[in-house]
């Protein structure tokens, strides 16, 4: 097994009034089996023993489903390894005296809590605008009385599975939530079941989307590029064709 | 204490059917003058949440993430269970729930275990009609494959996100309400004391955890949905931020805590690589069903695995077992491989791995209808091992994964403190000694979407309760302990991390409360955990201060939790003088290496009674006996 030294960069800000800046610091005996979030972990042990602050960032099941995490990393969010969440990223994609930078992700609409954890909570929003079938518990009927086809079921479920991470907005240039909006919206609108409100569903998502200061979409696809889990920005145009249907 | 379980008289499959004609209502007009607080968002809370809303009682629901949505269910990959007989195999009610009991190891109340199964098929009716999608067949219709303890199909899946589906049906029901105004939810705050007035729950006491603020939310009743207390042992599959806090708070202010050494250790997880490992990762044991496991049969085999013919090979699953094969309970399956590696037979740098090898699925069905089955479970293998598992076989070791010990609630998921109701893996309910695969997906919705809404009426209608005001003593006196447990550990400044001890008490409670158990192990743990947890307080380093977002404060909090709880699983486990499900005693073995079960001294819930910690724990063990009038209690076989 062999152990590296790494050069850390990260951003550390104390607030949302602070202005920040970078810190850097060195890690040794770092192993490539380490995950990306364990060198972190450790990093923070040692800096507790030297009674300096540890780095705050969000993460939960560190599983890549959960979401939680979403720091930048070397500017590209949730880091070098496509299809990757940054938790699923281990230390044997970096060598022996690399510089690593952390940030966190960059958004109007994600101010910062503390170092790289940002408060995400727009994302709930745009969800709770519409993004559901409006069906009551018990109401529903037997479950196979409405066949759905299977690629339709699949192509919903490819949709269905982000993880609200929010590293598409990240890596936006304009700070965008098309990917993850476009997401829920291409999932509901597919399936019968969420067909009767698609109108109302996409128009309330798109405008609370620009009303929690996300930016508009113009088709540079670094969402898509750096989805932890693949979502294809053709849910953003299975959003934009179900808006103008409903406005018309 | 008295703890009546409540359980209606009748026929089995009469029982809720009569209990929902009898309970009690609350009109519309008066629902609305009711709060109810649910803590937790995972599959159990959200579902409550969502589904006590639409009745129309005003909700607040509280989590420690920073969206409901990423509760730990988040992360349950297989599948749900439901007796639709889709497949035309026999299935029905009664086969669910007779497998579900017989897999709990008859440690689980009838009643409870068959109304589980009863409201099993509409929970895939209820995630269906919210957009859930679930795996459908080229006809349309859905899907479903075949999980452990069972010998028929009835696992509704979405590919190897069953759990995030529903939670997001669930999370999305939820907001849904949030926009309706009929849900207040409070992200980043975490639940730190239950406040009882008159004996009863009127509230809760949480702290913000972006400002560190100390709140009182009052109410007509409180629901925990808080998940599982998996954690205790530091290394498992559970989310880092699960925790027992809640469901310990309570226990402390009189909510008996059942079972809780019934710990559920899962056998296919990605075995542990270095010390500074911060978790385990789970793969489905749908696995088994493709997958085979073996290790080689002689201890100096240091082939590469491609390499060892079909005679060298020990599928120690399939000749002990032959009628479920790998396919065996999830308990059965974790010691047999405990078994094999404490004989030398172990694979991998650590020796702590067996092989899940699917070089024979892959030959007969193809690489790529392997790759649709599993394949984001493949690329999770390959990512974190650095090797393909479609070339050379899986490494796996059992980590400990769920909780079926809880708080003890009765049939209508109340505890024994009037108003405290608890949903999800924080009870104990339903799953006795061993939980099945793809049960508690089941169970967490079961109780969310279909008992609670029912039962919390029937509780409302029946008391007078008039607002006390959160300036009432009991909620100052609750604020005030939380707020100074938290300037206590700061206060410590002591030596070793937080995370240093957890490290410390978790070899603890994996070592001796484990996989299996001896009194000798378990009275040294005992003393083990007392020493550790009074170091801990004389030298624990908790960074920072209270009144910013402070994670390592956070958990120095429920680090300091998990020592009461853990000496209380092995005081529980000491005290089970037999094997059952996942608790297995050494001195408690058939011949064949089986759990002897002793249902004429232990067919009972252990629910305990906290009574105080002075350097040791001081609890007292009340009994509910559990009566089997339907079933016959049998030595599990899986022969």
């Amino acid at each position: 097994m062999s152990e590296m030294t790494i050069n850390l960069k990260i951003w550390r800000q104390k607030s949302i009034d602070d202005q920040g800046g970078f810190q850097t610091y060195q890690l040794s005996e770092v192993s490539e089996h380490m995950s990306f979030l364990e060198m972190l972990d450790v990093l923070n042990e040692k800096l507790i023993k030297e009674d300096i602050d540890p780095v705050e960032f969000d993460y939960d099941c560190r599983e890549g489903i959960c979401g939680s995490c979403n720091m930048v990393v070397n500017g590209s969010a949730h880091g070098p390894k496509r299809l990757t969440a940054v938790c699923q990223l281990h230390m044997r994609t970096y060598n022996d005296g690399d510089t690593i930078v952390i940030e966190p992700p960059r958004a109007a609409a994600f101010p910062v809590i503390r170092d790289l954890v940002v408060d995400r909570s727009a994302l709930d929003r745009i969800i709770e605008v519409g993004g559901y079938v409006s069906v009551k518990t018990g109401a529903a009927p037997e479950a196979n009385l409405i066949p759905v086809e299977q690629e339709v079921s699949n192509t919903a479920f490819d949709y269905a599975t982000c993880i609200g991470c929010g590293a598409c907005v990240a890596a936006c240039p304009n700070s965008s939530a098309a990917l993850f909006t476009g997401s829920k919206v291409a999932h509901l609108n597919s399936l019968p079941q969420g067909y009767p409100e698609r109108k109302r569903r996409t128009i309330a998502m798109v405008d609370q989307m620009a009303k929690e200061g996300f930016g508009d979409c113009s088709n540079y696809g670094e969402c898509e590029a750096v989805c932890p889990v693949g979502i294809s920005i053709s849910s953003i145009a299975e959003m934009r064709k179900s808006y103008i249907k409903a406005v018309l | 204490m008295k703890l009546d379980p409540k359980v209606p008289s009748g026929p089995l499959e009469e029982k809720w059917n009569r209990h929902l004609k009898d309970i009690k209502l609350v009109s519309p007009n008066n629902k609305r003058k009711h709060k109810v607080i649910v803590v937790g968002t995972g599959l159990a809370g959200a579902s409550a949440a969502a589904s006590l809303s639409e009745l129309g009682y005003n909700v607040q629901t509280f989590c420690i993430q920073d969206s409901a949505r990423r509760a730990h269910s988040i992360s349950a990959q297989g599948g749900i269970n439901a007796a639709k007989n889709y497949q035309n195999d026999g299935d029905s009610v009664w086969r669910l729930f007779y497998d579900t009991i017989k897999g709990g190891d008859y440690r689980s109340r009838e009643a409870n275990v068959y109304r589980l199964a009863e409201n099993s098929n509409n929970i895939i009716d209820q995630a269906v009609a919210q957009g859930v999608p679930f795996g459908r067949e080229y006809g349309g219709l859905l899907d479903n494959r075949s999980f452990g303890g069972a010998q028929v199909s009835r696992t509704f899946y979405s590919r190897g996100q069953t759990g995030q589906q529903l939670l997001l049906g669930a999370y999305q029901a939820m907001m849904k309400e949030v926009h309706n105004g009929k849900i207040e939810s409070f992200t980043r705050h975490e639940m730190l004391d239950l406040v009882v007035v008159d004996g009863k729950a009127r509230g809760i006491i949480t702290r913000d955890l972006v400002n560190g603020t100390i709140n009182k939310f009052e109410a007509d009743a409180v629901v925990l949905c808080t998940g599982g207390y998996g954690n205790v042992f530091y290394l498992s599959t559970n989310a880092k931020n699960s925790n027992v806090t809640a469901a310990w708070r309570c226990h402390r202010r009189g909510a008996a805590f059942a079972n809780p050494c019934f710990v559920q250790i899962h056998p296919t997880c990605i075995p542990v690589s270095g010390d500074y490992q911060s978790k385990l990762t789970l793969m489905s044991e749908s696995l088994r069903n493709d997958g085979r496991v073996w290790v080689p049969r002689s201890k100096d085999d240091t082939r590469h695995p491609n390499e060892i013919p079909e005679e060298d090979r020990f599928y120690y699953l399939e000749e002990k077992y032959p009628s479920f094969g790998n396919l065996v309970p999830r308990d059965v399956a974790s010691r047999n491989a405990k078994l094999v590696t404490d004989e030398g037979l172990g694979v991998g740098d650590s020796g702590l791995a067996v092989y899940l090898d699917f070089r024979d699925a892959i030959k007969r069905d193809g690489e790529d209808a392997i790759r649709a089955k599993y394949g984001n479970l493949f690329d999770m293998y390959q990512n974190i091992t650095d090797e393909n598992p479609y070339k050379q076989p899986m490494r796996i070791f059992p980590a400990v994964h769920y909780t079926m010990g809880g708080l003890w609630v009765d049939y209508n998921l109340m505890s024994n403190i009037p108003g405290l109701f608890v949903a999800g893996e924080a009870n104990f309910s339903d799953h006795g000694a061993n939980r099945l695969g793809a049960s508690a997906l089941m169970q967490g919705l079961s109780d969310g979407y279909f008992i609670i809404p029912y039962t919390i009426g029937d509780y409302i209608a029946g008391e007078d309760l008039k607002v006390v005001g959160t300036g009432h003593e009991a909620f100052s006196e609750a604020a005030d302990k939380s707020q100074k447990q938290l300037d206590k550990l700061l206060a410590v400044k002591g030596d070793k991390t937080v995370i240093e001890f957890h490290r410390e008490l978790g070899k603890i409670m994996w070592d001796k409360v484990g996989i299996s158990r001896s009194k000798e192990g378990l009275e040294s743990a005992i003393e083990e955990i007392r020493a550790l947890r009074e170091e801990f307080w004389q030298n624990v380093r908790v960074p920072g201060e209270a009144n910013y977002y402070n994670k390592y404060l956070e958990f120095a909090a429920r680090v300091a939790d998990y020592f009461e709880l853990a000496e209380l699983m092995a005081i529980d486990a000491l005290d089970r003088d037999e094997s059952c499900g996942c608790h297995l005693r050494d001195e408690f073995q058939t011949e064949e290496g089986e759990a002897l079960r002793n249902d004429e001294k232990y067919s009972f819930v252990s629910a305990w009674e906290f009574l105080g910690v002075n350097g040791k724990l001081e609890t007292k063990l009340h009994k509910e006996d559990l009566n089997f009038e339907f079933v016959e209690l049998k030595q599990r076989s899986y022969k």
